[in-house]
């Protein structure tokens, strides 16, 4: 039996004959007749579903970064342990916590005892560690969901909440990844899902989820962070019998993931928020438009849509409020532009991904010529927890302009790399170094890049910023997808500049003239710069085609692609001038500024490996004033006027005698 | 017409025929149709681009338009093994780069080529897949490997190149 099947033969629920209770009916109920036994049957299924017949539940983060971290290995070894001590546990592949920084994560929960969770498994450990938690030992456990006292070992492991990455969160729109099988509708079920959907068609009409969604205060979480309430209602009020929804998972920013980690996490989350956008707008077609380069995530949401269609929360008469709807995946093929939403319509539609004049906006004239809402996952996975709680217990976090939460990704030379969900306002300060532990290795801190190829880069002086839409903006970054790349001391912020105006200038759909040529002339000259052949007014053409391309390009991507390096120019201005008047690269990044290379002669042992890897015989064998066993001592030197840099030497050097020259 | 074009066609004759009843206009099946060929096919040979545009009352450059626009088409054959090379934000900073180097210097790849000449490996660079924290991430076919470095991309290959010798 499943949680969608009638408890006995006086349950009145069947896909003819939907029930607008159907949801609390299956986790709570039977609402429909009243009898203990089809009760006590239902809590037995849903023991059963979440732990299987041994009471013990085995969840593996097998998301996209477990899997690149082993999961895959270490998932093999449990099942091949547990065929042998538990057979009849359930042993299940969840998401990513958005601690990515631990993976691989295995967590082990027997009924009744506290749930323990164990960082960086490998299989040679999974044994031992199956062994003494079902031995009622959780010490060496990485952290405890709870405690009561049933377990050696409790006091000394510290409670999930208590670690300084889960401290200073607030879990609502990832609060289930990592913890349900992203597979399984009926956890999500169980987990409280789809019960914000029965609430909107049972009790609500499209105007007053608008309302609610409204009063929430819910931005967009993709970027601009338009008001989603205002956009649904330019779409519902928009005239037309035929109205599209779509949800933009295509997450194409470089160093962002939460979109994946979502929707690879607890995609029934996205897609109900994404049906509870389609009742509220008029719309009875959706899509979920979904990057092919993050194939887990597809696959997710695509079972997750075959999911709820069996369920009858797809479908004709969805839980018998006469709603109807349609939803399919449609694979991107791979653009940044897609991020406008004209763009994306263009995609789905079958042609390049170009995007057009905005107005008409999609909310008339959308897809097909017909009005469209598009908003991305993390905005639609903010929905149910609106709809359930409230518009006024939702907004009592964040700040007075933006309400709620937002993940945030943490990347690059941060020790704690990986997802967390903060209220809006947060100060920059606590995400990194409390959250994020600070830059990696004891380095130092020198900026963070928030908001991609389209943000803006932040010193030091910035941190204590409130992290929300506005105060980004005044700073010189944006929101963006919120992800945030950490770097140190060793990168070069020119060479990281340049690194974003190459991926813009790639991913210029060509449309319009000042993004297509002028986002190439501004990557001209940061190549000239880091090669070290700049021109001395090199700046100041960079500040004016930077407002040129920012003016007049057609969309977000030509308007925001010089904030990388308007936001570089005002910060770290001595970066740039280093690079330009003193002919160097202070962290030592952009090679052209290398001189050469040096032997270090204490180091040399003289065993000649790079006179043989020296493609232009640079390297001789020169005797020093010394003796060894009788012998004259040899060391190497380059001859710098016969070197070319190429490096084979200082790559190959067993005993790292060899340096760069700087 | 050769034995070649003959077999291309046909593939994308019978990936055409689950697209014919869709309700959405016809040329919208473009996309999702060059993918299940090229997934079929391993690329986009130039007769599957006459095919497709015959079938779906397209221009021929318009298809070559589209099929250039994406990152995920390719109209050259592919290797025996995919390695995907992220180049995301996250990956570039953490060294990327000098992993490529390690690959363009080993398999003989330049932007031009992209497949080794033993046909072993065919390099391709994605904008990003979203593995950020475990940074420099590679991908070969579909396993991934995170934390790269170039020690480390050189003994992978090497332990692909060992398995392919057994073979």
């Amino acid at each position: 039996m499943s949680l969608v099947d009638r408890c006995c033969g006086k349950c009145i629920h069947s896909l003819e004959t939907p029930c607008p209770d159907f949801i609390t009916c299956r986790t709570e109920g039977p609402l429909c007749h009243d009898d203990k036994e089809c009760h006590e049957k239902i809590l037995g299924l849903k023991d059963k579903i979440l732990y299987g017949e041994d009471g013990l539940r085995v969840s593996v983060g097998t998301s996209t970064c477990g899997l690149a971290a082993g999961a895959q290995a270490v998932y093999g070894a449990l099942r091949a342990e547990l065929a042998r001590v538990a057979p009849a546990a359930k042993l299940v592949r969840t998401g990513c916590m958005g601690s990515c920084y631990a993976e691989v994560m295995i967590e082990l929960e027997r009924k009744g005892s506290p749930e323990a969770i164990y960082s960086k498994v490998t299989p040679g450990k999974v044994g031992e560690v199956l062994r003494s938690y079902l031995d009622y030992d959780v010490s060496g456990a990485y952290a405890l969901r709870s405690r009561n006292g049933t377990m050696k070992g409790e006091e000394e492991v510290p409670l999930l909440d208590e670690l300084p990455f889960f401290k200073y969160q607030e879990r609502s729109v990832i609060e289930n990844c990592g913890r349900i099988d992203p597979k399984s509708i009926e956890e999500y079920i169980i987990h409280g899902g789809y019960s914000a959907l029965s609430k909107a068609l049972k009790n609500m009409t499209p105007e007053e989820v608008i309302e609610e969604v409204s009063d929430a205060g819910l931005r967009g979480r993709g970027g601009a962070g338009f008001p989603t309430g205002l956009k649904w209602r330019f779409t519902r009020q928009s005239k037309g019998d035929v109205k599209y929804m779509i949800c933009n998972a295509d997450e194409g920013d470089p160093g962002a993931f939460m979109n994946r980690l979502t929707a690879e996490g607890d995609p029934h989350k996205v897609l109900e928020g994404l049906i509870i956008a389609a009742y509220a707008t008029g719309a009875f077609e959706g899509y979920v438009f979904v990057r092919a380069e993050k194939p887990l995530m597809a696959e997710h949401l695509a079972l997750a849509i075959e999911e709820a269609k069996k369920y009858g929360l797809l479908g004709e008469n969805i839980l018998g409020s006469g709603f109807n709807l349609e939803v399919r995946t449609v694979l991107s093929a791979g653009a940044f532009v897609c991020g406008e939403e004209t763009a994306m319509i263009a995609a789905i539609e079958g042609s390049r991904a170009m995007p057009r004049p905005r107005p008409p906006f999609p909310s008339t004239q959308g897809l097909w010529g017909k009005p469209t809402t598009i908003n991305n996952v993390e905005t639609l996975a903010h929905v149910p927890a609106i709809i359930s709680k409230g518009a006024e217990e939702y907004s009592k976090i964040g700040t007075e302009k933006s309400k709620g939460t937002k993940v945030y990704c943490l990347a690059g030379k941060v020790e704690r790399t990986g997802a967390a969900e903060v209220p809006i306002g947060m100060p920059l300060r606590r995400l990194i170094f409390d959250i994020g532990g600070g830059v990696q290795g004891g380095k130092l801190f020198k900026a963070v890049q928030i908001g991609g190829p389209s943000g803006g880069c932040l010193p030091e002086s910035q941190l204590d910023l409130p992290i929300d839409y506005e105060t980004l903006q005044e700073a010189g970054a944006i929101m963006g997808s919120g992800g945030m790349i950490i770097v140190d001391e060793d990168t070069c912020i020119v060479d990281l500049a340049r690194y974003f105006l190459n991926f813009t200038t790639a991913e210029s759909c060509g449309k319009c003239t000042p993004c297509r040529i002028g986002l190439k002339a501004m990557l001209e000259i940061m190549e000239r710069i880091t090669f070290g052949e700049s021109k001395p007014d090199d700046l100041e053409k960079l500040r004016r085609l930077s407002s040129s391309v920012a003016d007049a390009s057609l969309c977000a991507l030509g308007r925001t692609a010089p904030n990388p390096v308007l936001s570089t120019l005002r910060y770290f201005r001595d970066e740039y001038d280093a690079h330009i008047m003193e002919n160097t690269c202070p962290s030592r990044v952009c090679r052209h500024f290398l001189k050469g290379y040096k032997v270090e002669i204490e180091q040399c042992k003289g065993c000649m490996l790079c006179v043989s890897e020296c493609p232009v015989d640079a390297i001789s064998m020169i005797e020093r004033q010394e003796e060894k066993d009788g012998e004259p001592v040899k060391k190497a030197l380059i001859d710098p006027s016969i070197c070319i840099k190429c490096g084979n030497c200082y790559n190959k050097c067993p005993f790292g005698a060899i340096k760069e020259v700087w | 017409m050769t034995d070649e074009k003959e077999r291309t066609r046909a593939a994308v004759d019978e990936i055409f025929g689950r697209y014919r009843h869709s309700h959405d206009p016809l040329h919208s099946a473009l996309i999702p149709l060059l993918q299940e060929v090229q997934d079929e096919l391993g690329f986009l040979p130039e007769a599957a681009l006459e095919r497709v545009s015959r079938l779906l009352n397209l221009s021929t450059s318009h298809v070559y338009g589209v099929v250039t626009f994406y990152h995920q088409f390719r109209l050259r054959p592919k290797g025996k093994h995919l390695i995907t090379v992220c180049r995301g934000t996250a990956c570039h900073v953490k060294g990327a780069s000098k992993v490529n180097d390690v690959l363009e210097e080993e398999l003989g790849i330049t932007p031009v080529v992209d497949t080794s000449e033993d046909g072993l490996f065919t390099v391709q660079q994605v904008r990003c897949v979203g593995a950020c924290s475990l940074a420099p991430v590679i991908k070969i076919d579909e396993e991934f490997y995170g934390n790269m470095d170039p020690v480390k991309m050189r003994n992978i290959l090497a332990v692909y190149r060992k398995k392919e010798e057994k073979k």
